[in-house]
């Protein structure tokens, strides 16, 4: 299963909350699957899904999940120390890992080695951390969403990516719309 | 122990209606820093480094709050692409309360190095720079920060030596 069976698996579990989704194709594809206001779609600025999501966790009271990748949590390490001495108790953070850059061209990351990113989120002070096969993350993410605790899921798929369009759609048009959903 | 001046920038930022400040720490800042943990009207999340920052103040003015970052001018080196990409690109107004360092008065020859490089960057992203050199001069913060969210931009405001120095 790669990243895109795996978002179309979620769909139903995330479709009626607020998504922060990660920059380039996961965000292409989860357009492609599922265009919703209550997504709010990183067309640029790797690694800072993580960061938007607990900042918008912080200061609303909606479940928020942050679809994030691996290569672009690597980028943005801090976040996992950040997310664990803030805890918000409505944030989900979603690390859909494939052991790949995705985005451009699959270049393997360091998590297809020898790191794994659930020890990190645990040693950085994360209190609940789940791994998940990635046939088991839409459930992960339910019972996260059930928990009312800020949860980690590390969801292990293939690498690959689907031909879906580049989002086109104006900046601040996604962040209106998005806003009047945190608002709704 | 903060200074009348620390207080009266986060005074300025609590009547503006900031409720969420990240930072990275300046020995600068130290006393708004100080006073900004003391402050119960605003959740002071320290990040790691300053476009981790950008990210935080992002979401939570999605999520209807009012954020400002705290941070040193080294870190212009770090934010020019969460600045262009994500809070220019979305149109999201973020004070930015800068420590000017490698200004007269800097005990520490490195910090001229990015003190060279400070305006250049500010002006080549076209973010409105206000540049505190003495205390009279932040009289003007709160007319910037209401100037923030009415042009939806992110502005710099560089506190310099000489600022500090004077400053009571």
């Amino acid at each position: 299963m790669n990243r895109h069976d795996l978002l179309k698996d979620l769909i139903p579990v995330i479709s009626d909350h607020l998504v922060v989704c990660n920059i380039g194709a996961p965000s292409q594809e989860l357009a492609a699957l599922d265009d919703r206001t209550s997504n709010f779609y990183m067309l640029g600025t790797m690694g800072l899904a993580s960061s938007i999501g607990l900042g918008l966790a912080l200061t609303q009271p909606k479940p928020v999940i942050a679809i994030d990748g691996d290569g672009s949590v690597l980028t943005n390490l801090g976040t996992l120390a950040t997310i664990a001495n803030n805890p918000a108790p409505n944030f989900i953070l979603l690390i859909v890992d494939n052991g790949s850059y995705g985005s451009t061209g699959d270049q393997k990351t360091y998590t297809s080695a020898k790191t794994s990113l659930a020890s990190v989120a645990r040693a950085c002070g994360c209190e609940t951390v789940v791994e998940a096969e990635a046939e088991e993350t839409r459930a992960a993410v339910a019972d996260a969403l059930r928990s009312k605790t800020m949860t980690i899921i590390v969801a292990n798929c293939d690498p690959g990516n689907v031909d879906v369009p580049v989002i086109t759609r104006n900046p601040v048009a996604i962040r209106d719309r998005f806003i009047q959903e945190v608002q709704r | 122990m903060p200074k009348e001046m620390d207080r009266q920038l986060v005074g300025d930022l609590v009547a503006a209606g900031v409720d969420f400040v990240t930072s990275v720490p300046c020995k600068q800042l130290a006393g708004v820093l100080e006073v900004l943990d003391e402050t119960t009207s605003i959740r002071h999340v320290p990040c790691n480094k300053e476009d981790e920052g950008m990210g935080l103040c992002a979401g939570a003015y999605l999520g209807g709050g009012r954020p400002c970052i705290v941070m040193q001018n080294t870190a212009l080196g770090v934010v020019v692409n969460a600045l262009a990409t994500l809070i220019q690109f979305y149109h999201i107004p973020l004070p930015m309360l800068i420590s000017y360092r490698g200004e007269v008065g800097e005990k520490v020859a490195c910090q001229v190095e990015m003190a060279l490089h400070t305006n250049a960057i500010l002006a080549q992203l076209h973010i409105p720079t206000y540049h505190f050199h003495h205390p009279d001069q932040a009289a003007e913060f709160p007319g910037i920060l209401a100037h923030t969210q009415m042009c939806s931009k992110p502005t710099a405001i560089l506190t310099d030596a000489s600022f500090w120095g004077a400053a009571t």
